[in-house]
C-alpha cells in the first residue's frame, strides 16, 4: 500500500492549484453570469475541459490519475464546473467518441467543448423508470427520416437545451432491449412540447417532454438500429471511482459539524449532546469509507481493471448520507428549522431545508437505491434474477 | 498510489486460506471450541513452521519482519473460518515488546514467541472495563528496584494457554503514571484462568496476582510513562479484531447467500425475492466499506501514527455495529434453521458479539472520533 503520488503527478497539482489560485479568488462570486463567462474562457485554454477524452477529437488526454488529481483539487476549492455544457462533457460526449460517424463528432464534440449550448437526456417516460429497457417512445422510418412520437419524463434541463439524446423504440417486435435505437434530436423541432415540473423544493430542473411527429433524419442516428441500448450501457459503463464526489461530502459534513457548534440542545451546547456527538462521527465514518472504498477501486482501474457494478456501493452510500445529513440538519436546527426560505426568520436564509428537499435529484436520478441494490446481489453476489 | 495488496500478499492470502480449508474445516473448529484451552497446540506448531507466528517479528528475533498490512491479510482469514487460536493475543503481546522493550527483551522473549513455544496475552483491563489509563487501578509497590503487584486483571484474552503476559499497573500518584511489564505465568504468585465464554471459538479470563515481583528488567519501556504505549496496543488490538471481523462478516454474507440460492420457498430460490436479496446487499457494502477503513488503519499504524487514533477508532465503530446486524440479519435470513446450533451461521452471530466490546465498542470508538474531529 502506498499513498502518495509521483512527482510528475504531484506537478501537475500543483499546476491546478496554481491555475485556481490565480483564477478563483476566494471570494469569487461563483454563480454570478460574468465571472462565469470569464471562468469558462480561461478553462477553455487549459486542456481539462474533456479532459478525458482523446486528443484526437480535442479532449485533453488526461490519464486516470490526472482525472482524479484534477477533480479533487477543483473540488476542494469549490470551483465552477469545467465547461458548461454539462451532460455533453459528462456522457453524451463519450457516446458520440465511441459510437459516432467522424461527421457526428466534428459537428458536435467541439461545440460541448465550446459549451456552445446544452443537451438533455431523454430516457425515463411515464411507464418506465427503473424498467427503463421497456421504454415505448416510438420511432418509424420513412425515407431518411425517424417520425417520433411519444412522452418522456424528468427530463432534466429541457427547456434550456439544444439538442436531446433521446432513446426510441425502432422495433416493436424486438426483444424488449433490441428493440431501441438512440437518436440526437434538435429541440427546436414544432412537434416537441416541452413541459416543467415544479419540484417539492420550488425548483423546475427537469420537464416532460412530447414528440409529435417530429421529424429527425437519419443521419442524426447515433449508432445502427436497434444499438440504443448497448449506446446508454456504454456510457454508463465506464464508472469513475467516484473519489472527486467524497471531497464535497467531506465540506459537507463541516458544515454540518460549524451547524452543531452553533446549535443548542436542551439548553447545552449540542455539540456536548453525546447522541449529536454520535451521529456526525457516524457520518465521518460513512464518508471516510466512501473516501477508502474509491481509493481501491482507483487502484483497481490503475491495474486495468475496469470498474462496475462495484460503485453501486458508493451510490447507496452517498444517497444514504445525502438524506440523513439533510435531514439531521433539520433537527438540529430545532423549531427554527420550519421558517421557509425567504422569511425573515429563517436560519441562514433557509439553506439547511434546501438541502432537506433535493436529496431526490442524487438518490433517485441515478438509479434509486433499490435498483443499486439488485445490481449489487445479482451481479456480484450472484443471486438469481428478480 | 495504489491501495491494494502486493503479489506476496496475495501469495500469503491463498496459502492462509489453503492451510485453513485443509487443517482447520467447520467440524475442526467446533471439535476445537469444546476442547479446554481452545487451541490445537499441533496446529500452532505448524504455523510456527510456517512462520505466521513471528508475521511481524523482525527477522534478527527469529521473525519474518512483514507489517500489519500482512497481518491484516492472516487476520481476515482466521476470521473467515473463525479458525480458534490464541493468535492475536500472541500478536499484541509481541507487538508490546517492539513497541516499548530494549533489546535484551526482544532477545528474550520474541524468539520463543515466534517459534511457538511461548503464547503472549494482554492483561490491561480490570473489572471496571474501562479502555483507557483512568481504567487502570492495580497498584505497583515499590521495593527496591522492584515493583510488587496483587490484584486482578480481568477480561484477559487466552488467559488460560498464555505463559506471557502483558500487564498494566499503576506506578505513581499521576493520572498517567502507569507503566507496562512482562510476566511470566511460572512466576510466584501467578495464577491465570479461562472462563467459558458466549463465542466458544474465543477465550478470556482473569489473571491474578499475589504479591508478583517484577524486577527493572521486565519493566517495558520506563516506569510510569507507558500511556502512549498502552493507547497504541488498544490500537493495535482493535485494529486486528476488526480484521477478523471483515473476514468473518465475509464468511457469514457468502454462507447466507449459499443458503439464499439453495433454499426453495414458493417455486423459487430465496434469493430471487427482494426482501431476501437486498439485506444481503446491504451487507455487501458494510462488509466493503469496513473492509476498507480496517485495511487503512493497519496502514497507518506503522506509516502514518499520527492519523491512526481516527482511522482505528472509525474502523472499529462502523465494523462493530455493521458486523453485530450481519450477524443478526445472517441468521434470521436462514429461518428457524439459523437458530439451530448444528448451522454454521450461529458461530458468526456469537462471533459479532464478542467483537463488539472487545477493545471498544462503537460507542467508545465514535465518542473518540467525535473529540479528534475537534467536538
Amino acid at each position: 500500500m502506498e499513498f502518495t503520488f509521483t512527482e510528475e503527478e504531484e506537478r501537475f497539482r500543483t499546476e491546478v492549484q496554481e491555475f485556481l489560485a490565480e483564477n478563483l479568488p476566494d471570494d469569487a462570486k461563483r454563480s454570478d453570469p460574468a465571472f462565469l463567462a470569464d471562468w469558462n474562457r480561461k478553462v477553455r485554454e487549459t486542456r481539462w475541459v474533456g479532459f478525458s477524452w482523446p486528443k484526437e477529437v480535442g479532449g485533453g488526454g488526461g490519464v486516470i490519475v490526472e482525472q482524479v488529481i484534477l477533480k479533487a483539487e477543483m473540488a476542494k476549492r469549490r470551483a465552477p464546473s469545467l465547461g458548461n455544457c454539462f451532460m455533453g462533457l459528462a456522457w453524451v460526449g463519450s457516446s458520440i467518441i465511441q459510437y459516432g460517424t467522424e461527421e457526428q463528432k466534428k459537428r458536435f464534440i467541439p461545440d460541448i467543448l465550446d459549451g456552445k449550448y446544452q443537451w438533455c437526456t431523454g430516457y425515463s417516460e411515464p411507464d418506465y423508470g427503473s424498467d427503463l429497457a421497456s421504454l415505448q417512445c416510438k420511432a418509424v422510418r420513412e425515407g431518411d427520416e425517424y417520425v417520433i412520437n411519444g412522452q418522456k419524463i424528468w427530463t432534466s434541463i429541457a427547456m434550456w437545451s439544444k439538442w436531446m439524446i433521446l432513446l426510441v423504440r425502432t422495433d416493436p417486435d424486438a426483444k424488449k432491449h433490441d428493440g431501441i435505437t438512440c437518436v440526437l434530436v434538435e429541440m427546436k423541432d414544432p412537434g416537441i412540447e416541452v413541459r416543467p415540473i415544479e419540484n417539492m423544493a420550488g425548483g423546475a430542473m427537469f420537464a416532460e417532454v412530447f414528440f409529435t411527429d417530429v421529424r429527425v433524419p437519419v443521419e442524426n442516428r447515433l449508432g445502427a438500429e436497434g444499438q440504443g441500448w448497448q449506446v446508454t450501457i456504454s456510457a454508463l459503463a465506464n464508472e469513475r471511482s467516484g473519489i472527486a464526489e467524497v471531497t464535497g461530502m467531506f465540506r459537507k459534513l463541516e458544515e454540518l459539524k460549524e451547524l452543531a457548534r452553533r446549535s443548542r440542545r436542551n439548553g447545552k451546547p449540542a455539540t456536548e449532546d453525546p447522541g449529536v456527538r454520535k451521529k456526525l462521527a457516524r457520518f465521518e465514518a460513512q464518508v471516510e469509507a466512501m473516501r477508502l472504498n474509491g481509493m481501491r477501486y482507483l487502484t483497481k482501474q490503475l491495474k486495468g481493471e475496469p470498474l462496475s457494478s462495484e460503485t453501486s456501493v458508493n451510490k447507496l452510500h452517498r444517497a444514504e448520507l445525502e438524506v440523513t445529513m439533510g435531514d439531521y440538519a433539520l433537527e438540529l436546527l430545532g423549531s427554527s428549522s420550519q421558517y421557509a426560505q425567504g422569511s425573515n426568520a429563517s436560519i441562514d436564509r433557509g439553506k439547511w431545508q434546501t438541502g432537506a428537499l433535493n436529496w431526490p435529484e442524487v438518490v433517485i436520478g441515478g438509479g434509486t437505491p433499490n435498483i443499486q441494490k439488485n445490481i449489487i446481489s445479482e451481479r456480484i453476489l450472484g443471486l438469481p434474477k428478480d | 498510489m495504489n491501495f491494494g495488496f502486493t503479489e506476496e500478499q496475495e501469495l500469503l492470502r491463498d496459502e492462509v486460506r489453503k492451510f485453513l480449508d485443509e487443517q482447520c474445516p467447520m467440524d475442526r473448529v467446533r471439535e476445537l471450541m469444546k476442547t479446554g484451552d481452545g487451541y490445537s497446540p499441533e496446529l500452532w506448531k505448524q504455523m510456527a513452521e510456517l512462520g505466521w507466528l513471528g508475521l511481524t517479528i523482525p527477522e534478527e528475533y527469529g521473525g519474518a519482519g512483514l507489517s500489519w498490512v500482512d497481518l491484516v491479510v492472516l487476520l481476515e482469514e482466521t476470521g473467515r473460518t473463525l479458525y480458534p487460536s490464541p493468535f492475536i493475543s500472541t500478536m499484541l503481546a509481541a507487538a508490546a515488546i517492539l513497541d516499548s522493550g530494549d533489546d535484551a527483551q526482544k532477545q528474550r522473549f520474541l524468539p520463543g514467541l515466534a517459534d511457538g513455544s511461548r503464547i503472549g496475552t494482554l492483561a490491561l483491563l480490570e473489572e471496571a472495563d474501562v479502555l483507557g489509563v483512568e481504567g487502570i487501578g492495580l497498584l505497583g509497590k515499590r521495593d527496591g528496584n522492584d515493583f510488587v503487584l496483587s490484584g486482578t486483571k480481568s477480561f484477559v484474552s487466552d488467559a488460560g494457554s498464555a505463559n506471557l503476559f502483558v500487564v498494566a499497573f499503576r506506578s505513581g500518584e499521576g493520572a498517567n503514571d502507569v507503566t507496562l511489564a512482562l510476566i511470566e505465568r511460572e512466576a510466584n504468585g501467578v495464577s491465570a484462568e479461562s472462563f467459558p465464554v458466549m463465542d466458544q471459538t474465543k477465550r478470556l479470563g482473569q489473571l491474578a496476582l499475589d504479591e508478583v515481583r517484577v524486577p527493572a528488567d521486565a519493566v517495558l519501556g520506563k516506569p510510569g510513562e507507558a500511556a502512549a504505549a498502552i493507547t497504541r496496543l488498544f490500537d493495535r488490538g482493535a485494529v486486528a479484531v476488526s480484521a477478523e471481523m471483515v473476514g468473518a462478516a465475509e464468511g457469514a454474507l457468502y454462507l447466507t447467500v449459499q443458503f439464499a440460492k439453495d433454499r426453495i420457498q414458493f417455486d423459487q430460490p430465496i434469493g430471487k425475492y427482494q426482501g431476501v436479496k437486498h439485506p444481503l446487499a446491504e451487507m455487501y457494502v458494510d462488509v466493503e466499506s469496513f473492509k476498507s477503513l480496517v485495511y487503512y488503519a493497519a496502514w497507518a499504524l506503522d506509516e502514518s501514527p499520527a492519523e491512526a487514533p481516527r482511522s482505528v477508532s472509525l474502523a472499529k465503530a462502523y465494523a462493530t455495529d455493521a458486523f453485530a446486524r450481519i450477524g443478526i440479519d445472517g441468521v434470521q435470513l436462514h429461518g428457524a434453521v439459523g437458530y439451530t446450533a448444528e448451522y454454521d451461521v450461529q458461530l458468526y452471530l456469537k462471533r459479532s458479539k464478542w467483537a463488539r466490546p472487545i477493545f471498544g465498542d462503537a460507542d467508545h470508538h465514535y465518542e473518540r472520533v467525535a473529540a479528534l474531529g475537534g467536538l
